[in-house]
Order: C-alpha cells, then sequence, then structure tokens
C-alpha cells in the first residue's frame, strides 16, 4: 500500500472515486435482475430465465431496447427542466456514497475507502438524501403533464415528512457513538458488546436504543427512495406512471437507474450505521485469541460490506412483495404521527442514558434505559388506543347471507 | 491599483461569488416562479461551498439541509400547488419607480461598500484554522459562551411552532 500512499493526492482521489462509480454503475443491472428474480420466486412465478444462464443478461437485453427506442418529447414541456431532471435525479446515489467506509482504515484499503472522511459525515448524508426530491418534483413540473405533477407534488410532501424521523433516528446513533463521522460509527460498533461482553462486537442493531432507531431509519429509508408501499409519486394505478410519465427512451433508464442505485447506497448506509459496517460477525476475533480470523475479517472487508448491503437491499424487496401501497393519509400519519415521536423519544433516552451513565456507572445507566424503553413502549401504546384511529372502510364483496343465484331476465319481457 | 495574486483560494472564491451573485440576479429578473426557485436554490449551493471554504463545513451543510433540501422544496411544493406560470408583463414601460429604486438600491451598495470594501482589499487567503468551524468547536461554543441567546432562540423556535399549528388547525 506505499505506492498508493505515495501516489499524487489528486489521482488517489480519481481512484478513490472511479472504484466506488464504477461499482455502482456496473452493478445497478445485476440489482434489477435480483429484484426480479427474487420478487418472482416470492410470488411463486419464475421471473426473467431466458436470457443467458438464470436470466442475467436480461437486464442487458432490457437496456440494449431502452437505447434503441424512439425518444419522445413532449411538445409543450418546459425545455430545460425536463432535461435536467433525470440527471439530478441520478447525482444524489453517487453523491451520497463518498462517505461510505467499505474497508478498514488500516490495512489493505487504507487510503481506498472512504472517498471522503468529513467530519460532518451524517449531516452530509441527510443533505444530499434530501436533495434527491429534487430531480422528481422538476421532473414532475417539467413534464407539463398533470400527472406528473401529481407525482412531484407527492414526492416533496412525502420526502420532507420522512427526511425529519430519519435525521432524529440517526441523531439517537451520533449521540451514543460521539462522533458525526460514519468511519467512527464503524469503528464504535467494534468494541465490546453492551461495554460488558469483550469477544462480541457491539453493533448498533443489539442496543435497544438502536434497534428502535433502525427499524425508524428502515422505514424511512423506503420512504426517501420511492419504493413499495411507499412508491405514491408513481403509483401505476392511479398516475400512469407519475412524475416519469413523459419521460422515454434513456431518459426514463436514468430514472430507474438512479433509484436502484439509491436503493444500495441507502442499503450500505444501513449496513455502515447499524450492521456493524465491514466486519464479517459481531465477534471480536482477537479476544477469542484467533488473529487468523481477523485477518481474514479485515481482507476480505468489501465483501463482507456488499453482502450486507445486498441483503438489506432483498429487504426493499421483500417489503414490496410483502405489502400494498398506502394510501396518503396513511402515509402522513405514519411520518408525522408514529415515526417522528418515536425517533424523538429515543433520541432522548438515549441522551438521558448517556447522562445516567456518566454519573451511577454503566450497570443502573442499562437498567435505567430498559426501564425507560418499557414505560415509553406502555405509554405509546396507552396513546395509541386512546387516539382516533383512521378512518376504515368496510367493502362487503360476497354476502353471505343473500342466495347466489343469478335472475335471468326473459328476453321476450325485456323487449317490452 | 494592483491586482492580488491569484491563488488557488482566491479562484475557488471568486467562481463561487461570481456564480452566487448571478444566481441571484436570477432570483429577481427570471420570470417563471420555478425557475426563479431554482435559481435560488444553485444560490444556496453557493453559499455553502463559500462556507466550506472558510472552514465552516457546519455551517454549510446546515445552509443545505435546512434552506436547500427543506424550505425551498415546500417553496417548490407551493409554487407547483398554485400552477403558478411564466408571469406575464406586469411592468408598466413608464414607471417612475424602476429609476428611483435603482438610485437607492445603488446608493445603499455604495454606502455598504465604502465601509466594507477598504479592510477586506488584501485579503487573499482563508485565516481561520481549519477546525475552527468544525461541528465539535461550534458545540462547545453554543454551549458554553453562548447558551443563553441559543436557548432563547429554541424557545423562538417553539413559538412559532406552536403558533403555526394554531393557525392551521383552527378546530379541536
Amino acid at each position: 500500500m506505499e505506492a498508493l500512499q505515495n501516489l499524487n493526492p489528486w489521482l488517489l482521489a480519481l481512484v478513490r472515486v472511479v472504484l466506488i462509480v464504477g461499482f455502482l454503475l456496473s452493478i445497478v443491472p445485476g440489482l434489477i435482475w435480483w429484484e426480479r428474480r427474487l420478487l418472482s420466486w416470492m410470488q411463486d412465478r419464475i421471473g426473467p430465465n431466458r436470457v443467458g444462464p438464470y436470466g442475467l443478461l436480461q437486464p442487458i437485453a432490457d437496456g440494449v431496447k431502452l437505447f434503441f427506442k424512439e425518444d419522445i418529447t413532449p411538445s409543450s414541456i418546459d425545455r430545460l427542466i425536463y432535461f435536467v431532471a433525470p440527471a439530478i435525479a441520478l447525482f444524489p446515489a453517487f453523491t451520497l456514497a463518498a462517505v461510505l467506509p467499505w474497508g478498514p482504515a488500516q490495512g489493505a484499503y487504507a487510503y481506498l475507502t472512504p472517498i471522503a472522511d468529513v467530519n460532518i459525515g451524517v449531516l452530509y448524508m441527510l443533505a444530499i438524501s434530501s436533495l434527491g426530491v429534487y430531480g422528481l418534483v422538476l421532473a414532475g413540473y417539467g413534464s407539463d403533464n398533470k400527472y406528473s405533477l401529481l407525482g412531484g407534488l407527492r414526492a416533496s410532501a412525502q420526502l420532507i415528512s420522512y427526511e425529519l424521523a430519519m435525521g432524529v433516528s440517526l441523531g439517537a446513533i451520533v449521540l451514543a457513538t460521539g462522533s458525526l463521522k460514519i468511519t467512527d460509527m464503524v469503528v464504535a460498533q467494534e468494541g465490546a458488546l453492551w461495554g460488558l461482553i469483550p469477544a462480541l462486537q457491539n453493533w448498533n442493531l443489539f442496543t435497544p436504543f438502536g434497534f428502535v432507531a433502525m427499524v425508524v431509519f428502515l422505514i424511512c429509508m423506503v420512504a426517501e427512495t420511492n419504493r413499495a408501499p411507499f412508491d405514491l409519486p408513481e403509483a401505476e394505478n392511479e398516475l400512469i406512471a407519475g412524475y416519469h410519465t413523459e419521460y422515454s427512451s434513456m431518459k426514463f433508464a436514468v430514472f430507474f437507474m438512479g433509484e436502484y442505485a439509491a436503493m444500495l447506497v441507502f442499503s450500505g448506509v444501513v449496513t455502515a450505521v447499524f450492521l456493524g459496517g465491514y466486519n464479517l460477525l459481531p465477534v471480536n476475533w482477537e479476544a477469542m485469541n484467533l488473529g487468523f480470523m481477523q485477518r481474514v475479517n479485515d481482507l476480505g472487508a468489501p465483501v463482507w460490506f456488499i453482502g450486507k448491503s445486498a441483503f438489506v437491499f432483498s429487504c426493499y424487496v421483500w417489503l414490496r412483495a410483502t405489502l400494498p401501497r398506502l394510501r396518503y393519509d396513511q402515509l402522513m400519519s405514519l411520518g408525522w404521527k408514529s415515526l417522528l415521536p418515536i425517533a424523538a423519544a429515543n433520541l432522548i433516552l438515549v441522551a438521558s442514558w448517556i447522562v445516567v451513565t456518566e454519573i451511577y456507572g454503566a450497570m443502573i445507566g442499562w437498567g435505567f434505559l430498559l426501564g425507560a424503553m418499557f414505560l415509553a413502549t406502555l405509554f405509546f401504546l396507552a396513546m395509541q388506543r386512546s387516539s382516533r384511529a383512521l378512518e376504515s372502510r368496510e367493502l362487503l364483496l360476497v354476502d353471505e347471507a343473500q342466495p347466489r343465484t343469478i335472475e335471468l331476465v326473459d328476453p321476450g319481457k325485456a323487449v317490452s | 491599483m494592483q491586482m492580488p495574486e491569484l491563488t488557488p483560494n482566491l479562484m475557488f472564491f471568486g467562481a463561487l461569488a461570481g456564480l452566487a451573485a448571478l444566481t441571484g440576479v436570477g432570483v429577481v429578473a427570471l420570470r417563471d416562479p420555478v425557475r426563479s426557485a431554482l435559481s435560488l436554490v444553485l444560490n444556496f449551493f453557493m453559499l455553502a461551498g463559500l462556507y466550506f471554504s472558510l472552514n465552516a463545513e457546519f455551517l454549510g451543510i446546515a445552509q443545505i439541509v435546512v434552506y436547500t433540501g427543506a424550505i425551498m422544496v415546500l417553496f417548490l411544493f407551493v409554487i407547483m400547488l398554485l400552477n403558478l406560470g411564466g408571469q406575464k408583463q406586469s411592468i408598466e414601460p413608464r414607471d417612475f419607480k424602476v429609476p428611483f429604486s435603482l438610485l437607492l438600491g445603488f446608493g445603499l451598495f455604495a454606502l455598504i461598500a465604502s465601509q466594507l470594501f477598504q479592510p477586506l482589499m488584501h485579503i487573499t487567503k482563508v485565516a481561520t484554522p481549519s477546525d475552527w468551524g468544525s461541528p465539535q468547536n461550534l458545540g462547545v461554543t453554543l454551549f458554553t459562551e453562548y447558551v443563553w441567546p441559543f436557548e432563547l432562540a429554541s424557545v423562538l423556535l417553539l413559538l412559532g411552532l406552536v403558533g403555526s399549528i394554531m393557525l392551521a388547525k383552527r378546530r379541536f
């Protein structure tokens, strides 16, 4: 790695950028194939299996098809905004990947990861992910189509609502780590589990507050990337195709690519912040005198990181196969009345847990945290029971009481 | 007057400041409200870039999170919801207000420039230490030296929040 160290810093930065962008661009067809196959299996279908082995070349065939399709440009569009929107939709996914560490800072991957270890890592992430909405909104506005416009409007309202809960849920992890850097978060997760068991790693998933934050973050993440069940901006049975109705050929493909790249990058964020980053298993091998496994762990870091991200990506598909699309008022009340209060309560709990631990020591701190979380859960359940339920509608499809006979009309009578 | 030496820092500043000024003009001059809002977005980006170049990362990223990520999206939302088209010519050809306001505007600019320009003349590089605007330093400063103004500002924000809910929800 000395060769890298002596490289011109500009060239080194270029190498890091090319590694990430090249990887993301080349993995997107694979992601599309994987989603279609997994979704088919979950729905008891076979899915694309004709082009190439296991249908692996299907996305390439689709890409070629999209490339050669007629590029229809509507006549009454706002030209500048219409053409700029797909580019803006593509940009946040790739920019977001800049702060993801896919390998340890020392060892084989030093100087290669992450692209920029900025000391405002989490804030940078929130800033860039909040820019993702511009592509959708501008596409909706520029197309001069009322369905596109509605899709863009929905996108802006939805993303604003879920960004808040996302930021607050990450705030809890920032408090627990004591740093905004994503690299520091991964290193902090390599500590002893709950500060008690040195052989195991303290992944944020295993701490009570981390688990709550992760659930909130996962939901917000799906909403931020406009995936089912939060794909209201492109709800095809109401809005044709939503914000990208008027886009055809490669411009549509760019939207598609941006969506999948963003999904993978957000999966990477979950991996780094909650799932222990590039570590294979939540085990501190050196504490168990298994230095060999530690070397395996460090050398295979990118593989473990990508593997975990792929698992989170599969959860996206799982959600899509499982849940129907939310109604718009359900979407808003989930974001504002459930996720935001839960995330805020979690943040307050973590802050008071840190204070209690500082004053009374670790054991009382954990006792306090568990007791407070139990009380908070009870409080939330009581609140939910007392609050007015969402409007629910009942629809009678078949009435068992009525005899199921069809009355045939006598054609002779019908004429008169 | 001699030109200052062109350092990379100065070129960076010049590019950002020039674009910020251009987009600032665009906000006022463009007729289409969406384009006007978009140049405001670009303007905020340039401002954030200026903050970054002054080693104030937290301020810069907060600028992007709060203004570009939230407030401007809401602006666009409202503009699209009302479906405002391009504005028709609304200024009468011979309006005495135009030269008058131009005069006043340049007067204000001259007043500010006369005070600010002289001390800023020969500054070509950033004088702040590199961790000056880091989140750590900002947090420590906010919670020690400026804790009362900080708390007062948060109370003000809370008042605004409660007030907006009161306005929006008249029925209880």
